[in-house]
């Protein structure tokens, strides 16, 4: 138990030991252990933010929903009224349709009708002559006749 | 002593030859081993003990090598179980160093990392056999290189007082050198000569502040060696005496001995922050 140059050898080493921690030991943990904590911070802030951005997102969204809600009313009133026009203007047409329908209708009627009348003129007049022939049965005319049949013919 | 055969071996001689070192020094004129406690006496002080300063130097680089690569090889997000393990013992001396120690100082978290690690290990050694690696390890191996009979070897470096008072010193030595930094050569004079009691106390004032200084080297690295030398000296006892019950006796004592290596090697940290701590400290008046 005696004091000898171990102590000075323990103080050599400490010395040496103690250079080499400060210089090629601490500072790695030291910057490891910052770097981390620096990473660690910067996770908290962007998860803060990421909460902050969900929440505008939210707002916005809403916000989005309501207006299309909005728009899609506008859209639903604009088409229910383009659909009552479209039911007038259709009604209209069909009148217009209907009363041209008509019109050719009657027209075709008039025609008809006159052309039944010229029919029977002449068939009038055919029975008329039979009926003068029967009538007077001979002296008669033939040519003196058929002007004036033709005379009355066309009065008719 | 070379004359006794292992069959006679005493108690007294069992435990004399586990606490001398394996010292290697000048003896009659010439350097060798000592081959009785009384020759390394002789020696005087340029003598070594071969077996505490090689475990101290193992133990130290080992641990600051072994340190270095994890901080080499470490990850930032996937950190592995020594990873963990070392970013753990490197952060509990950095929340010591920054609760008890109020000045800028890059040397102390280094310092206090050497100290309590490499005193760790160094206490830790005393868990291991008294006899493992000096009777079935360095012995044989002595005896066949050196052809020394029966050489000590011991494996706890801090049971040799050279090492816990090298380290001590050069604890004192750096309180001296920042006291003389920050305060002057004047205030740190100053501060042992009109201490507590004002200047027209001076002598009063040397005689308690004198003492004072010089105590904390020394009650620093005696008190490690004692409690580890207590330590391995109830191993030796144990293993000499009580025969099969040396076992459960063995393992009992080391419990209790697990709980003083970690809290001896706090203690040398923490009184380490405390009296640099102090160093740093100027007064104002």
């Amino acid at each position: 138990m005696n004091i000898n140059a171990t102590f000075l050898g323990q103080m050599i080493a400490m010395a040496f030991f103690l250079w080499f921690c400060s210089k090629y030991v601490w500072p790695l943990f030291a910057a490891i252990l910052e770097e981390r904590k620096k990473k660690i911070a910067d996770g908290l802030e962007a998860a803060a933010r990421a909460e902050k951005d969900l929440e505008l997102a939210q707002v916005k969204s809403s916000e989005q929903l309501k207006e299309a809600k909005a728009e899609a009313a506008t859209i639903i009133d604009q088409a229910n009224k383009r659909a009552a026009q479209i039911v007038d203007e259709a009604k209209e047409q069909a009148r217009e349709e209907g009363a041209r329908i008509i019109a050719g209708a009657n027209a075709e009627i008039e025609q008809e009708v006159n052309r039944a009348k010229e029919a029977l003129r002449a068939q009038v007049s055919a029975i008329a002559i039979a009926g003068a022939e029967k009538i007077l049965e001979g002296s008669v005319d033939q040519a003196a006749n058929e002007e004036m049949l033709n005379k009355l013919a066309s009065e008719l | 002593m070379a004359a006794e055969s292992a069959a006679e071996l005493t108690v007294q001689d069992y435990i004399t030859h586990h606490l001398s070192f394996l010292t290697f020094g000048r003896i009659d004129g010439h350097w060798g081993f000592a081959h009785t406690p009384e020759e390394a006496a002789e020696m005087g002080f340029w003598a070594i003990n071969v077996d505490t300063m090689g475990w101290s130097i193992f133990l130290g680089a080992g641990f600051l090598w072994f340190f270095r690569r994890v901080a080499v090889n470490a990850s930032i997000d996937n950190p592995s179980g020594v990873q963990n393990f070392v970013e753990a013992v490197v952060e509990f001396v950095d929340a010591r160093v920054s609760e008890a120690f109020n000045y800028k100082n890059e040397l102390i978290g280094p310092l206090c990392l050497l100290l309590f690690f490499w005193i760790l290990l160094m206490n830790t050694m005393d868990l291991v056999p008294v006899d493992l690696l000096t009777t079935f390890g360095a012995e044989p191996l002595l005896h066949t290189v050196f052809h020394l009979e029966n050489a000590p070897f011991k494996v706890v470096p801090t049971t040799d007082p050279n090492i816990t008072m090298g380290m001590s010193v050069t604890v004192f030595l750096m309180i001296i050198y920042y006291s003389i930094k920050n305060k002057g050569l004047g205030g740190f004079l100053g501060e042992l000569a009109f201490h507590p009691f004002g200047k027209w106390m001076m002598p009063f004032n040397l005689i308690i502040e004198v003492p004072t200084l010089f105590a904390k080297p020394i009650s620093l690295g005696l008190r490690l060696f004692g409690n580890l030398y207590a330590g391995e000296l109830l191993f030796l006892l144990i293993a000499s005496m009580l025969g099969l019950w040396q076992l459960p006796a063995h393992f009992v004592w080391a419990a209790f001995h697990l709980l003083v290596i970690p809290l001896q090697a706090f203690v040398f940290m923490m009184l380490t922050i405390v009296y640099l701590n102090a160093a740093h400290e100027v007064p104002h008046h």
